[in-house]
């Protein structure tokens, strides 16, 4: 526990409920992007579509990094998840295509949301799987689980491409959803609102969960002291399996919302991402939800920011957030299981 | 032959026989194959086998010795491969600005390699595998982004030296129906280069330094507390190998002509290495050997094999889209995955493990290479 060794005064701090460090420093740097930007509205829509692609991500990230915090299992496969929801997605919308086009709001609505609780069930099964056939003969073994992990997601993106085909999805957003609200000055793309209000429900709702329930409080347990948990009579192996189907499940919810945010793609929509996802992961501190939220809307709002400032310096802005949030907070943002 | 066993191959034979025979066979058919499968196609695969023994050589020192898993290697491949291109096209085809890029290349990579194990592998491995998987990325963005000067997605080609280009002729006469040409000459460099780059990586895996090495991965707590700053040996493996793989890609560049990023810095290059390394057998470097070869006779056959199953199977709902050609790497992901589980130290180490059963009648204390 070698992250642990630092002065009791900041650890306390950064445990504490009340260190919005981190949310203050997400606002201050949307805040600071604006004069540098300089047109409100540019400013507006930049900002919102950072959030929402920060609200996508941190969907995404969110069972990686409770899986990694939970049981030491860095899961390189996770991006296979996500392609999986994204296509299952696409199939379902066929199906579903006549409440997908109805014009009415609410039908579309409900039609979105079957889809994504069809990709969402799909990859928590497939997640079950996954964990029975290829997390749990390595466990404790870093170097078999990432070498384990990238086979599976491999055979997981062939198996895609053999039963999808190599060409190019389609996930249309429904008409109903699909184009902007002018509020004064300021045009938003609707679908980047429901995403980010999805997100915040989302990030709200694991909260609660983490903090007022009994299995929220065996999971943030686990993820300071697995050992001591199972002393206490819990078997935290159960509790692993149902975090772990249910980040699968997050992970086909941001693969389908993702999918239709993209509208097109291909079956390594998944591995593209996986290298955010680390990140977010690492600076939003190892298993730490909080962590993964604000890690995630700092990584999105900056790459949007950068890449419309400076566009040349967008592929190195990742990195730099990582190095930069590393150098101020080693152990990441949170301190795991907050 | 004492003296080839220490001096040369640095008193790590391959102790067993029927590994010994495969590299013979693997070394021979090297260095006939100009002469005995003449066409362009099959040259270029034994150029290809040459150069990335080395590369996949490069990546077990760190993976297999040190138990450090590093997705950037394929990184500094493409920076010797970008290096000597870059070079060579803007100071003309000459020795000199070859080696004026081979030398920024190493240069970068040293800083890269020394940068980003400064940052993250002091503090987890883990830790250094996500780092690495992310400058990786990027610079595989940049040199997507950087149009002017890596020629993006489309790569650039590039003149070698004279004496290397198909066009130069050492003799009049041929030797055995084939014309000793530069193409001929390039590929002999590049075979004597791999292989003395791969009795170079014996030699520094057989030297005191890589016994500290074996120690750190089998308990860097307990290397410490004999003494050994492994920090200070993590680093210095770390820059080796990066080193060596930059090499691979100075002779790669060299073979090819061309740099693309598909090739090179692309994440499936990578993939590939770590799928080469761990089949072949990880802690041995002869495992390179076999792994290349494996994959890449895989890479050939396993397609051939599907195209001959394959239509047996149409009509059948899914097997027949899971037995397409094209699907091989599903194949080689599920032998990969079942690879590590019951033979996690590879064809090398299941090798010798016989080798020591047949001649101790007594098996070796349980390996932990992965």
């Amino acid at each position: 526990m070698s992250l642990n060794n630092k002065p009791m005064a900041l650890q306390s701090l950064q445990g504490r409920w009340t260190d919005f460090a981190p949310m203050i420093l997400v606002t201050m740097i949307a805040l600071f992007a604006w004069p540098l930007i300089g047109s409100m509205s540019t400013w507006a829509t930049l900002t919102v579509a950072g959030l929402a692609m920060g609200m996508m991500l941190f969907i995404m990230a969110s069972g990686l990094t409770l899986v990694f915090g939970l049981m030491d299992v860095l899961n390189l496969g996770h991006a296979a998840f996500v392609a999986v929801g994204a296509y299952v997605a696409a199939s379902l919308a066929g199906v579903l295509s006549v409440l997908l086009k109805s014009s009415t709001g609410v039908e579309a609505v409900a039609g979105m949301a079957l889809v994504a609780l069809g990709a969402m069930i799909t990859t928590a099964l497939l997640g079950l799987l996954f964990e029975r056939f290829f997390i749990r003969p390595v466990y404790g073994n870093h170097l078999k689980q990432i070498l384990i992990t990238i086979g599976a997601m491999i055979i997981i993106e062939q198996l895609v491409l053999a039963l999808w085909g190599a060409q190019q999805m389609m996930l249309p957003l429904p008409e109903a959803v699909r184009g902007t609200l002018v509020i004064g000055e300021v045009a938003v793309e609707r679908y980047r609102l429901v995403a980010v209000v999805l997100g915040l429900l989302l990030y709200l709702g694991l909260l609660m969960v983490f903090n007022f329930t009994r299995i929220g409080m065996l999971i943030r347990a686990g993820v300071e002291n697995r050992d001591m948990v199972e002393a206490m009579g819990y078997r935290i192996q159960r509790v692993f399996v149902a975090v772990f189907a249910a980040g699968a499940a997050l992970a086909g919810l941001g693969g389908a919302m993702w999918g239709f945010y993209r509208e097109q793609f291909t079956a390594a929509i998944g591995a593209d991402l996986l290298v955010q996802m680390l990140i977010i992961v690492v600076i939003g501190g190892l298993g730490s939800v909080r962590g993964c939220f604000f890690g995630a809307l700092l990584l999105a709002l900056i790459q949007n920011y950068v890449n419309f400032l400076i566009p040349d310096f967008a592929m190195v802005s990742n990195i730099s957030v990582m190095v930069a949030v590393l150098l101020w907070r080693p152990s990441g943002l949170y301190a795991p299981g907050r | 032959m004492k003296f080839l066993a220490t001096h040369i191959f640095s008193d790590d034979l391959p102790r067993s026989r029927i590994l010994t025979a495969l590299l013979v066979l693997v070394l021979g058919y090297l260095f006939t194959a100009p002469f005995l499968f003449p066409g362009a196609r099959s040259l270029n695969v034994a150029a290809t086998i040459g150069v990335y023994l080395v590369l996949v050589g490069s990546f077990d020192l760190l993976l297999g010795y040190c138990g450090i898993v590093s997705f950037a290697h394929a990184m500094f491949y493409g920076i010797g491969a970008y290096g000597v291109a870059i070079s060579l096209g803007k100071f003309g085809p000459s020795w000199s600005s070859l080696f004026i890029g081979a030398g920024a290349a190493m240069v970068l990579s040293t800083v890269l390699s020394i940068l980003m194990a400064l940052i993250s592998l002091r503090v987890k491995a883990i830790f250094y595998t996500m780092t690495t998987m992310a400058v990786a990325s990027a610079f595989s963005a940049l040199v997507m982004r950087l149009n002017t000067v890596t020629g993006g997605d489309d790569g650039r080609n590039f003149s070698v030296p004279e004496s290397l280009t198909p066009g130069f002729e050492l003799f009049e006469n041929e030797f055995f129906g084939t014309l000793i040409n530069g193409k001929l000459i390039t590929y002999y460099m590049v075979l004597f280069s791999a292989i003395l780059l791969f009795l170079l990586m014996l030699r520094i895996v057989n030297s005191r330094f890589g016994r500290v090495l074996e120690a750190i991965r089998e308990n860097e707590f307990r290397a410490e507390a004999i003494g050994y700053r492994t920090l200070y040996y993590k680093l210095a493996i770390n820059t080796v190998s990066a080193l060596i793989a930059t090499a691979a890609g100075v002779l790669m560049a060299l073979w090819l002509r061309y740099v693309g990023p598909q090739t090179t810095v692309g994440f499936n290059v990578m993939l590939n290495i770590l799928l080469m390394a761990v089949i072949g057998g990880l802690g041995t470097v002869y495992g390179a050997v076999l792994g290349v070869v494996v994959f890449t006779v895989a890479e050939n056959y396993l397609q051939l094999l599907l195209q001959k199953i394959g239509p047996l199977t149409t009509g059948v709902p899914v097997l027949e889209h899971l037995l397409q050609p094209d699907r091989w790497l599903l194949w080689f992901g599920l032998v990969f995955v079942l690879a590590v589980y019951f033979f996690p130290t590879g064809i090398v180490g299941n090798l010798r493990e016989k080798a020591r059963l047949r001649l101790n009648g007594e098996p070796s204390r349980p390996h932990q290479t992965v």
